[in-house]
């Protein structure tokens, strides 16, 4: 061995020079990505097919039966023929008074927690807890809870309390009511407290240092500054709330009614429940088709144009979101 | 009387009224009765000559710490021994020095040093931020701002704030001007217009805004929108008024028209500045505070500071070798 | 002595008759607020509480009322795999149920979650702006379809094309149902992953695509990865939306509570079992409270799927470190 092999070979122990690279065929490597790319767009095209497909249909075979009649009048024979009047009226008014019932405590929780409350206290983390994990519970379970809580708990006490005959003890709009106010309660907290989020920090400094309390900061600088935000949120949770079936079967809609409900103890037809009963208990599925898909576009239309507005709205609060960083 | 002695003056004062403003001066100008009158340094009087001939002492410490009792007759604001601290970070050092009534006092210093945090000590602010706990005292005039019993709101009443960013509330330029007078419970329309209009005239923006009071305070130009702050500040007769980089968001020319404001506002208000620009502290305030990592390095007269600091690294910060 | 008092500040002149609010009144408003706020805030706790209290406490007689446990127990729900509550001898065995939940649930996520994941990593990462406009809207669009118009659609057209094309077993089936519950889960798993993709920082892309990787490369080793706790917690709330949803399967399976492992023949979900059933059943019988025991289960098994997907979300955000 010669001194300068030697000496090669202590200073480079074991590598080799490196060679230039051997990248696999960057042909393949290539197409690989492409084929990859497709599929994903592929996918995205494929939900979205589906969904065209799915309001396609509804529609065409749908908007015929859409006529003022159709939205004004009452079933007729068995619910084979006639409107469904009383379904709008019945879910309107469900809405109605779940917004009641639940904006004030919705948009109260968002202030207390992005406005008052320490974000590490017990407290705090409890009712985020909760909040996340409400919005987790299925529907049908609230629809057990509306039956077990308000109606034979709260309900049954109530009329024994009063000295009342099966009054508030059984189903009813305002249990109905309630109980969907409970299942929106997170997204009205959620989106409220995205909208505070959105006002920026100085707004409450620049309030503050004029001598405002904190109830006077948010009632005059951030709520005015939030309410597109806020409104998002109703719109979202009276979509939702339009949309539910599960939840109030048991609490209050009825099969058939042959008159509106005049007090939130009566209980209501509502749209959904109405496509529900149409769908699987009609007498004669021929004779209801019309009138199924007609309820189903009606239903449609309202959670859409709402779900719309929603997203218009909240769109507007993204951007001034971005706009302030 | 007493301050005469503190601060000796070659000339008369006359406090300048502010031009539009004239005839309800009296009426409407913040609420220390008592000091009204009373003979406040002004600018001509430190650029004409020797000033503070063994008034305002130099050094280290705040200029009237060795003499509390005149300093309790002087000070509005008294800050001693204070010290903050954001959880482990210390921000501020025990900090003591004295806020001269009816002057503009300028608070300098290298970005982080903790100018902002000492000025929001006054009003509180810093409440808002979890975490901060403080150490010695601050009064103003005989409240003792760090007792839990203060009430920061009213507190906050007496002691104005204006922000770096002009941050007009998004509504109206008289809605903007009148919040805190509403806030105080003020309803009375003609009560709240006669106000309005003081105060932006106070804050040189009556010309601009009178004919448009109804339209959006967002539609007006950043200068405006900090003179419009400063309106909405004056508005609730705060006794302080606190500046943080009022123009740093600005450009020159607005910048001007604030510095005007601030000179012309002075004789009727005590105000506490931060500031980053040199020539903004020379030109408006009587007194400099320069601040370094949380501690006072040096207060005085502001002339004094600029032209002959006692402490190497105010000379250093006024000369531009750092910050 | 100048020490004004802070009664009299800010009552002078023309308007002496300024309101201010007494402190102890304004204080005590102020408490009653925030408690009521308080209140409001507690109320998503209470809620939650009065589900898990109402729905254990109606199903609890399966497992401790003697009465009730003659007909329905922990030990007949599993010794009989018949579900056959009307009928002389009641039986409630759930393994038909739970086998049917599975299937259903297997089904949907089986056609979800690819596409879903899928269309997120497009929609993040490949998508021009335009398509990203056109493909988010749609599925929130989707999203807002009511489960009860989905299910419609899935028992009058869906069930018939499918059972054209495929000619095997019943025409409502668990293939059926399990499509329609997939369509309504797409929307939850879409976006959170696509939350999840897009809150991964551009820097990784960057630093990807600047080795020389390509875009898929990139989108399939660094992005994905790293938001792979996202994309899960996705799939897992789409999973749980899929076990608790009630109206798709209620009115697509066909409602058969048998035994089988094929996807072509009729199911019964758990939830569908609640809802079909909890109408005619009489209050307090055995058989009501072995429905309210199925609200309960069906309860459990969502609460421990979300929060495990909770935890996921938690540990991406920490480990991508926005808060
Ligand atoms: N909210 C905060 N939390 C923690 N540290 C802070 C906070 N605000 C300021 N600081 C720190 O306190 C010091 C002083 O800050 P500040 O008063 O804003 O300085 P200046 O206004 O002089 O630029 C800085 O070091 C800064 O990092
Ligand atoms: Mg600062």
């Amino acid at each position: 061995m010669n001194n300068t092999a030697s000496l090669l070979v202590a200073r480079s122990p074991a590598t080799p020079p490196l060679g230039p690279l051997s990248a696999g065929s960057p042909e393949s490597t290539r197409r690989v990505g492409a084929g990859f790319t497709v599929l994903a767009g592929f996918a995205a095209f494929t939900i979205i097919a589906m969904l065209a497909v799915i309001l396609g249909n509804i529609v065409i075979y749908g908007w015929r039966s859409v006529t003022w009649d159709f939205v004004s009048t009452a079933p007729r024979e068995g619910m084979t023929k006639g409107g469904i009047f009383p379904a709008i009226f019945g879910t309107v008014s469900l809405v109605v008074l779940m917004v009641v019932a639940l904006v004030p405590f919705g948009v109260g929780a968002a202030i207390y927690l992005h406005e008052y409350a320490r974000q590490d206290s017990w407290l705090t983390r409890l009712v985020r807890f909760a909040t996340t994990n409400l919005a987790g519970v299925p529907s049908i379970v609230f629809g057990l809870f509306g039956l077990g809580f308000f109606i034979q708990f709260v309900g049954r006490n109530l009329d024994r309390g009063l000295g009342l005959d099966v009054t508030w003890g059984r189903p009813s709009l305002l249990w109905a009511a309630l109980t969907l106010a409970l299942l929106n309660l997170p997204v009205v907290i959620v989106t409220t407290e995205e909208a505070l989020r959105a006002v920026p920090r100085h707004m409450r400094e620049a309030s503050l240092a004029l001598g405002a309390t904190r109830w006077q900061t948010v009632r005059h600088v951030l709520l005015p500054q939030a309410l597109p935000g806020i409104l998002t949120g109703t719109i979202l949770s009276v979509a939702r709330g339009a949309g539910e079936v599960a939840p109030i079967m048991f609490t209050g809609a009825a099969y058939f009614l042959p008159y509106l409900p005049h007090s939130p103890s009566d209980q209501f037809m509502d749209l959904g429940y109405h496509v529900y009963v149409l769908a699987t208990q009609s007498p004669d599925v021929e004779a209801t088709r019309p009138l199924l898909y007609g309820t189903v576009v009606v239903l449609l239309l309202l959670t859409f144009l709402l779900n719309f507005a929603a997203v218009l709205l909240r769109a507007r609060l993204r951007m001034r979101l971005a706009g302030r960083n | 009387m007493p301050g005469n002695e503190v601060i000796p003056m070659e000339a008369p004062v006359v406090i300048p009224p502010i031009p539009e403003a004239e005839e309800r001066n009296g009426e409407l100008g913040p609420p220390d009765e008592a000091h009204r009158g009373k003979p406040f340094p002004r600018d001509e009087v430190r650029t004409a000559g020797p000033v503070a001939k063994g008034g305002i002492r130099n050094g280290v410490r705040p200029p009237t710490e060795e003499r509390l009792d005149d300093a309790a007759i002087e000070a509005i604001l008294r800050v001693r021994e204070f010290s903050l601290f954001y959880g482990q970070t210390q921000a501020l050092k025990k900090v003591s020095l004295d806020i001269h009534p009816r002057a503009v006092t300028a608070i300098i210093g290298p970005s982080g040093c903790g100018k902002s945090t000492l000025l929001r000590s006054f009003n509180r602010m810093n409440d808002l931020i979890p975490g901060i706990r403080t150490e010695g005292e601050i009064t103003l005039r005989d409240l003792n701002l760090r007792a839990a019993t203060t009430d920061v709101v009213d507190l906050r009443r007496r002691i104005g704030m204006v922000f770096q960013r002009p941050n007009p509330f998004p509504k109206s330029i008289f809605d903007n001007v009148v919040f805190g007078l509403r806030m105080l419970g003020l309803r009375n329309r003609a009560e709240l217009e006669a106000r309005a209009e003081e105060s932006l005239r106070r804050a040189a923006l009556w010309e601009e805004v009178k004919d448009s009071l109804g339209r959006s305070a967002l539609a007006l130009s950043g200068g405006q929108q900090q003179r419009l702050c400063i309106a909405r500040c004056l508005a609730v007769q705060p006794e302080i008024i606190l500046m943080d980089e009022p123009t740093s968001a600005l450009d020159p020319a607005a910048t001007a028209r604030i510095e005007e404001l601030l000179i012309r506002l002075k004789a009727n208000y005590t105000i506490v500045i931060v500031t980053h620009n040199m020539q903004q502290a020379a030109r408006v305030s009587s007194f400099s505070a320069f601040l370094l990592n949380g501690e006072l390095i040096e207060y005085d007269e502001t002339i004094r500071i600029f032209t002959n600091p006692r402490v190497q690294a105010t000379e250093d910060y006024i000369t531009g070798r750092f910050g | 002595m100048p020490t004004a008092s802070n009664d009299n500040h800010g009552r002078s002149g023309r308007f002496a008759s300024r309101p201010v609010p007494l402190r102890g009144s304004r204080e005590t408003r102020e408490r009653f607020i925030v408690l009521g706020l308080r209140l409001c805030a507690s109320l998503a706790v209470v809620g939650l509480g009065l589900i898990i209290v109402f729905v254990f406490r109606e199903g609890l007689p399966v497992l401790f009322d003697p009465a009730t446990r003659q007909e329905a127990s922990l030990h007949g729900f599993f010794s009989t795999p018949i579900w056959q509550p009307v009928s002389g001898v009641p039986k409630y065995g759930l393994l038909p149920l739970l086998l049917g939940t599975l299937k259903a649930t297997l089904v949907a996520m089986t056609l979800a979650t690819p596409l879903s994941v899928l269309a997120a990593v497009y929609t993040s990462e490949f998508a021009p702006p335009r398509a990203r406009e056109i493909i988010k809207p749609a599925v929130e669009l989707l999203a807002g379809v009511p489960s009860v118009v989905l299910g419609f659609f899935a028992l009058v057209v869906l069930a018939t094309w499918l059972h054209h094309a495929l000619h095997v077993g019943t025409r409502l089936n668990a293939l059926n149902a399990g499509v329609a519950l997939g369509l309504a889960v797409i929307p939850t798993v879409f976006s959170v992953a696509e939350d999840a993709l897009r809150a991964v920082p551009n820097s990784y892309r960057e630093a990807s695509l600047a080795l020389g990787a390509s875009r898929w490369q990139t989108a399939w080793n660094v992005t994905l990865p790293a938001a792979a706790a996202g994309v899960t917690a996705g799939i897992l709330l789409g999973l749980a939306r899929a076990v608790g949803e009630t109206m798709i399967v209620l009115m697509a399976s066909g409602n058969a509570a048998m035994v089988s492992g094929s996807v072509f023949d009729s199911v019964r979900t758990l939830s569908a079992t609640i809802a079909a059933e909890m109408g005619e059943v009489v209050v307090g019988s055995p058989h009501y409270a072995t429905l309210f025991f199925l609200g309960g289960m069906l309860f459990l098994i969502t609460f421990v799927i979300n929060t495990l997907a909770g935890l996921l979300v938690e540990r991406m955000r920490r480990k991508l470190g926005t808060a």
